[in-house]
């Protein structure tokens, strides 16, 4: 049943200059990274810890949306989803397992190579492309997920704008990014960068974190309403991340376009 | 089944198809995970009364787990209820007597034969859309790379999994694959199995006494019949296990004793040689040990098999909880997160039973005066007494949530 919606194969890598949505300092700052992506206790481990965390929120709402049963093995057969700033594909695998059929889509052409390669090993057919949502058709996705990508790109609004358009009335968005607060700069660069030493230093530049406020009403502007958000927090003793309501550093979002 | 056609790639590859193999790749289908079972006997051969000897005393906990997968209701006819378990020591008067009642309605477990299991697991897993059989078969070799296994059939046939899991017993072939060592003790002992027929109802009580030789165990089983684990000398077991059924009755009779009224063979016999072995570990690359491939010990407190189960609930969860996320099963933490459950929780167990077998396998005076008494004071202090009854019936410390009772 999965062989009928399989995407078709990925055609020749369109590698070209990036003049829009990323910039290229950022580009090479992820791809320096890439090779990483997929160990769970590698230069990524803080993605794949909170990857449950997020997964969960996103098979929860969109269940819900789309009126799939929850605990079936592959819910969202049928559904096509884009994964915007895709990375290794760390998001992209599991919900290609969950049935989506999957566009992931980075400027970073290393990211794609790495996500191609682990696909390949993983037996998932995941169609990925190097670019940005502006090389993607519009209306064409019943999903579109921007996660952990709004903060490294240099205009949100003209990405978010790009992501929106690709969205089929109806359908769902989610996104998740780090809130502009005293707190995200204590915790998230402070703390995660150059304390506890997650992340390299520099992966984040804290004046370019998006409040929620700023986040909805970019959407909104592209005719996206969000209905819910959530905080996402680290429990240290469980070594896991929980959600909550708080949204003053890491958060997620869901909406949907009218 | 011979023909049966295998995927090319399923989530789980599970190698052994014995009772605990089998009660993983049910657990696991029936959450939607598609599992590849493995086993190189005809499954209408492994079911067959008197291919099996063996009985297992399933703790409630690992009866909820049996049920979680919906196996329990085939198997049910064939389980008896232990509703009272008398533990005496050699011909001392003072005994310990545990009445399931003083816990509750449920018994402390059941007497189920390894092929009534056998037959279960297989009849459920036929009616699993997620499973696929592939019986008799051998796996001939097993690669693990990045992103999945690829197991080689001795037939010649491919399979790709996220995930394999050897359930393959104390010889474990996919153990040895992975370079995995174990540590082994033996006891020089040997068990004994067989089952008797007894004029008189056995009213669900199981016996376990510890005479000179090692612990003697009668377990009662559906109408008159017992489940015998006898404890022998290694070096005394070939020669009673060898002689012809009236001096080996004779021999059985002496221990038995004649509570039941006489006694008659009702199943051949078998013995193993008893030994307590534990893998260096129990997870790898995109491999996981469950069972006796993982851990064996010896029979005395009948938890072999219950921790084979303890182990099954526990990685169905770790999968399945993967599985929902849409993560890989096969992943480096859901495999961290298996062996964290169950390091520990092993080795307790086999700390404790070892210890007990130490214990009662010797005769000299005043360690025997010691047992006596300690015994009597486990009768005589109703708190302890508890602790010891429930964790008979497995239902002690942190459970996996089949295990409490809950869908997964």
């Amino acid at each position: 049943m999965a062989n009928s919606s399989l995407p078709k194969r990925v055609p020749p890598a369109r590698i070209r200059e990036r003049e829009g949505t990323a910039s290229s300092e950022e580009v090479a700052r992820f791809t320096a990274m890439a090779e990483a992506w997929w160990d769970p206790w590698g230069k990524f481990k803080p993605l794949h810890k909170f990857n449950p965390v997020r997964l969960a929120f996103m098979r929860r709402k969109l269940a819900a949306h789309f009126g799939r049963d929850e605990a079936a093995a592959r819910p969202f057969e049928g559904l096509t989803l884009l994964d915007v700033g895709c990375g290794g594909g760390l998001l992209s695998e599991p919900l290609a397992r969950m049935g989506f059929t999957v566009t992931g889509v980075d400027a970073g052409d290393k990211n794609i190579g790495v996500a191609r390669i682990h696909a390949a090993q993983s037996d998932l057919a995941i169609d990925y492309r190097i670019g940005g949502p502006e090389d993607m058709d519009s209306a064409a996705f019943d999903v579109v997920i921007a996660m952990e990508v709004i903060e490294h790109v240099p205009d949100p609004a003209v990405f978010l704008g790009h992501a929106a358009r690709t969205l089929k009335p109806g359908g769902a968005f989610m996104g998740a990014t780090l809130n502009r607060t005293t707190k995200s700069y204590a915790l998230a660069v402070m703390g995660a960068e150059y304390i506890l030493r997650w992340l390299p230093a520099g992966t984040h530049d804290w004046r370019k974190f998006v409040k929620p406020s700023e986040f909805a009403a970019f959407l909104r502007a592209e005719g996206i309403e969000i209905s819910e958000m959530k905080g996402m927090e680290y429990v240290p003793f469980k070594d896991e991340w929980h959600e909550t309501r708080d949204l003053d550093v890491n958060y997620m979002l869901f909406g949907t376009k009218g | 089944m011979n023909d049966f056609s295998l995927p090319k790639r399923v989530d789980v590859a599970v190698i052994g198809g014995g009772p605990v193999g089998g009660l993983a790749a049910c657990a696991l289908a029936q959450s939607g995970v598609s599992v590849a079972l493995i086993e190189a006997a005809d499954p209408a051969e492994l079911g067959r009364p008197g291919t099996d000897g063996r009985a297992i005393a399933v703790a409630l906990s690992a009866q909820r787990v049996f049920d979680g997968a919906g196996v329990w209701p085939l198997m049910a006819p064939e389980a008896q209820p232990i509703l009272e378990i008398r533990v005496t020591d050699g011909a001392s008067p003072l005994f310990l007597h545990y009445d399931h009642a003083a816990l509750g309605e449920a018994p402390f477990g059941w007497i189920v034969e390894n092929t009534t299991i056998r037959r279960a697991v297989h009849q459920r897993l036929a009616a699993l859309p997620a499973a696929h059989v592939a019986a008799p078969a051998r796996a001939a070799a097993v690669e693990r790379g990045p992103g999945g296994a690829t197991i080689t059939l001795a037939d010649g046939r491919t399979l790709r999994a996220a995930l394999v899991v050897g359930a393959d017993g104390r010889a474990s072939f996919v153990r040895k694959s992975a370079a995995i060592g174990v540590n082994r003790l033996g006891y020089g002992q040997s068990g004994i199995v067989t089952t008797v027929a007894h004029q008189q109802p056995h009213r669900g009580i199981a016996h376990e006494r510890f005479l000179p030789s090692g612990p003697f165990a009668i377990l009662p089983m559906t109408g008159n019949r017992s489940s015998i684990v006898w404890t022998e000398r290694l070096h005394l077991a070939d020669a009673i296990v060898g002689q012809d059924d009236a001096g080996f009755l004779a021999e059985l009779e002496t221990r038995f004793g004649d509570f039941l009224g006489p006694i008659a063979l009702a199943g051949p016999r078998f013995h193993y040689p008893l030994t307590l072995q534990v893998a260096e570990r129990a997870v790898c690359r995109r491999l996981a040990l469950i069972g006796d491939a993982a851990h064996g010990m010896h029979p005395v407190a009948g938890q072999g098999m219950n921790m084979g189960i303890r182990d099954v609930a526990a990685l169905a969860e770790a999968v399945v909880d993967a599985a929902r996320l849409g993560l890989d099963v096969g992943g480096p933490d859901v495999l961290a997160g298996y062996q964290r459950w169950r390091r520990f929780d092993n080795l307790l167990m086999l700390g404790l039973t070892d210890a007990l077998v130490r214990l009662f396998s010797n005769d000299v005076g005043p360690l025997r005066l010691a047992r006596d008494l300690g015994l009597a004071a486990v009768e005589r202090m109703p708190g302890l007494k508890k602790t010891f009854m429930r964790h008979a019936m497995g239902v002690v410390g942190d459970l996996p949530r089949m295990m409490r009772g809950e869908v997964l």
